[in-house]
């Protein structure tokens, strides 16, 4: 199954994260470790179709991340992957995206915002996971399902819901809407509404990246890219067409699977071939690594070594994170054919829930402490729909300007002068 | 006898010459007086009547020499060895201008198939890797809308991408990225990003190529918001048209034709560039205005010369902005001459020449004598065999029967 060969350039093995060891930034990973518990740790579920598809798949167990304590306190001193500071900015983050989204689905049905919106409940442990060990200049690449990334990333509460509502304070002046949040200065790439098109605009990024160094001879620049898309999206020609240019020119990305199982009512065991996706990465020549997405200290970890390693230059990771979402695909999407069984499964290892536990185990955060984060963010989702609501829609002006970054671009009408000079251009009334 | 011409220097050299004897056998497009090129210049407009204005009313001056060259000499000035410039083939044209825009900022580079050690399937990008390295001129693998969106992220994080398609046909794979990405996100994300990147490479109809690599991809892709196309039909404008394409912070698709890449001429030493919104007046005439650009240019003057000898007086108009349309000089044309024919090698349905004649029918249709006739190519897929090729593509022939009849 795995390829046990040990070319010495490229690790044909997927990586296999040892829950035991301390958190740290600087481990290489290099060296194939033997599977543990999270490899190929594919869930046992219902299926509407045949089984026949079941046969390579070994069953095995999701450990919680309280297990994981467990174990690690009768192995090792060393017991707590996070400090308290960063278990409750983890906390903060998760809670910032379920309260967001969560009042995303109130104001729709209120009619304060329409069109497609794909909500992220359930999904917070891998934008936390991963997005909260970036820095400012790293890019973010996301899909439709981009608040919350767009919320990890640093982009205000109230300009992603001035956004969602249309509104000219939204981060792309209500031009975008919900699967389009752009933010330049918090390096948020993209919202994009076709599955697998932001693939190659994150591996641009990447590219961006290694140039800076070598031909701008900026020596520092490390900036790395994470590239976020779904189940659906890894059987999309442009997956595989930006592995093999990631790993052949050792671009800092991380393609980031959200596996969660469905694409809109497709399942993702009905449309692969082989499901096991992390086990792609390997035949482009980079790791596959496959981690519990419900699970926000497991993802951290993962992505830490893959983060790492596209920062010193090693080259890019495909992490597989098996993941859920709790909703519809979208707003418009009835979730008729999810087996509730498979939902309240998943409702089980809600990774907020999950955190809190560890924390308070743990003795990092009190009840209090959450408690007062809890209401904090109600109070910034509250305050971003006040600001959203009492924030302006666009004039007609706004229509034709950001057409084109030099608006010449209209260009020459028939008196001569450029479309654009037109003093009806910036009123928006402009015949173009 | 309107001549525009814009960019340089002292009024006094511009001053139009009486003389209506254009020699069209010689496809080289130098100005008929030599311009002392300074930078900075503002440009000048000589007027039908031999006035020349300054800076005309809402024209921008503009810092670097733009220009939008018309007349073309008589043999006898052409020729001269004193001339100033040098001569080159087409696609060495578009290699120098991608070459100086390269020394000239660090962030241009190119990306797509063989362009770095073979060279660039015609040639246009050959030296440059070596000269630059691989990863300023990257060779990328098969993957048309991976290289194109990879090239639009890298734009839209600082870089300024020159993407080639080695046949223009190819990018269709790329339309997502094309269509969504490249001509969409610099409004989607409400003017945060811009996305200067170039796209090119060689379209048209070959010598027997086939239908796949036979395509005319400027219809296709007209509709897209955001973007704006050039196509190139002399090494003068191939030049002017790569550097202003690369210096614009707006996406521009640049079309290259197959069969042009080894016309000669001679350009100037200077550094220049060519307007991307503007037409290029070719042929000044009284008749008829035809409207043409690329390959088709030259199936035109071809006809030209014939028509000049049966007494027809045509304007040639190389549109060359395919999008946007420069309805100042089609619209001035039109006025003049009342009558309009539209020569392209596009299919002719949804087509430039279909958009062009809705364009003119809703400005100037109260200066139309006649319907405008519209030349295209068959809506056929390009044959193979030679003959039927042939008349796949709009001939000399077919220009001339169609002035005279629009001149009737």
């Amino acid at each position: 199954m795995n390829s046990a060969s040990c070319a010495a350039k490229i690790s044909t093995q997927p990586f296999s994260l040892n829950p035991t060891s301390p958190a740290s930034h600087d481990r290489p990973l290099v060296s194939p470790k033997p599977a543990s518990l999270f490899l190929g740790s594919t869930r046992k579920l219902r299926l509407s179709s045949s089984s026949k598809l079941n046969l390579h798949r070994r069953s095995g167990t999701v450990v919680a991340v309280s297990d994981v304590v467990k174990q690690k306190k009768s192995k090792s001193t060393h017991s707590l992957l996070i400090t308290k500071e960063e278990g409750l900015e983890l906390y903060e983050d998760m809670i910032l995206g379920r309260a967001f989204e969560d009042m995303c689905a109130q104001m729709y049905y209120r009619g304060k915002m329409f069109g497609f919106v794909h909500l992220y409940n359930g999904q917070e442990a891998v934008s936390t996971g991963f997005i909260k060990l970036l820095k400012q200049q790293d890019s973010v690449v996301s899909t439709y399902r981009d608040h919350v990334h767009a919320l990890s990333k640093g982009v205000p509460a109230r300009a992603v819901m001035s956004e969602l509502f249309g509104k000219t304070t939204g981060c792309c002046r209500g031009q975008g809407g919900s699967m389009h949040m752009f933010s330049r200065e918090h390096n948020l790439l993209g919202g994009f509404a076709f599955i697998g098109e932001g693939i190659p605009v994150a591996t641009g990024a990447a590219f961006t990246s290694k140039y800076k160094r070598e031909v701008l001879k900026e020596a520092d620049c490390d900036h790395v890219t994470l590239a976020f898309f779904g189940d659906g999206t890894c059987n999309n020609g442009q997956f595989f067409e930006c592995l093999n240019m990631a790993a052949l020119w050792k671009l800092r990305i991380v393609f980031v699977v959200e596996n969660n199982l469905w694409a809109i009512g497709m399942s993702h065991l009905r449309a692969t071939s082989d499901p096991q996706i992390y086990k792609k990465g390997p035949a482009f020549g980079m790791p596959g690594i496959h981690v519990d997405g419900m699970d926000v200290l497991k993802v951290r970890e993962v992505a830490k070594e893959a983060i790492g390693r596209a920062r010193r230059g090693e080259g890019p990771t495909l992490v597989e994170c098996e993941t859920y979402r709790f909703r519809g695909h979208s707003l418009a999407d009835p979730d008729e054919l999810r087996d509730p069984a498979e939902k309240a499964h998943y409702a089980a290892r809600d990774p907020i829930t999950a955190l809190k536990k560890y924390l308070i185990e743990n003795s990092l955060a009190s009840e209090a402490d959450l408690k007062a984060i809890d209401k904090k963010i109600d109070e910034v989702v509250e305050d971003a729909v006040e600001f959203a609501d009492e924030s302006p829609v666009p004039s007609q002006s706004q229509l034709l300007e950001n057409v084109f970054a030099d608006p010449k671009g209209f260009g020459i009408g028939p008196d001569g002068r450029y479309r654009c000079e037109d003093p009806k251009f910036t009123e928006g009334t402009a015949h173009v | 006898m309107a001549a525009i011409f814009q960019g340089v220097g002292a009024a006094a050299a511009l001053s139009s010459s009486p003389s209506n004897s254009f020699d069209s056998k010689k496809f080289v497009s130098s100005p008929c007086r030599p311009f002392s090129v300074r930078k900075g210049a503002s440009f000048a407009v000589v007027r039908s009547d031999g006035r020349v204005n300054l800076n005309p009313k809402g024209r921008r001056a503009q810092q670097l020499i733009s220009n939008a060259v018309a007349t073309k000499s008589d043999s006898a000035a052409a020729s001269s060895s004193s001339k100033p410039g040098h001569e080159l083939l087409l696609f060495e044209a578009l290699q120098e201008g991608l070459e100086e825009e390269m020394e000239r900022d660090l962030r241009v580079c190119v990306m797509g198939e063989d362009v770095g050690h073979y060279g660039g399937s015609y040639k246009v990008t050959k030296g440059l890797a070596k000269k630059f390295g691989d990863l300023r001129v990257l060779d990328t693998p098969i993957a048309e809308n991976s290289f194109s969106g990879m090239g639009i992220g890298a734009a839209m994080t600082g870089l300024r991408p020159v993407v080639e398609g080695m046949n223009m046909g190819f990018l269709l794979l790329a339309f997502n990225q094309i269509s969504n990405n490249c001509g969409m996100l610099h409004y989607t994300s409400g003017g945060q990003f811009t996305i200067p990147i170039v796209i090119r490479g060689p379209g048209g109809v070959g010598r027997q190529l086939g239908a796949e690599h036979s395509q005319r991809l400027e219809s296709y892709f007209q509709s897209i918001p955001g973007i704006q196309m050039v196509a190139c039909s002399t090494p003068y404008n191939a030049k002017g048209l790569m550097k202003a394409a690369i210096r614009s912070e707006n996406p521009v698709i640049l079309f290259e034709h197959v069969l042009l890449y080894n016309l000669k001429e001679r350009i100037p030493d200077e550094d220049y560039i060519c307007n991307l919104e503007e037409a290029e007046m070719v042929r000044p005439g009284e008749h008829v205005t035809i409207l043409t650009y690329s390959r088709m240019r030259y199936h035109v003057m071809q006809a030209a010369k014939t028509l000049v000898n049966k007494g027809y007086d045509p304007e040639v108009i190389d549109i060359r902005s395919l999008k946007p349309f420069d309805l100042y000089t089609i619209g001035n044309s039109v006025k003049k001459t009342h009558r309009v024919l539209i020569v392209e090698e596009c299919m002719r349905t949804g087509g430039i020449g279909a958009s062009l004649i809705a364009a003119i029918t809703e400005n100037f249709n109260d200066y139309l004598d006649a319907p405008i006739m519209c030349l295209s190519s068959q809506d056929v897929p390009t044959p193979y065999a030679g003959t039927l090729e042939e008349v796949t593509v709009v001939q000399p022939a077919q220009i001339v029967t169609a002035v005279e009849q629009l001149c009737q």
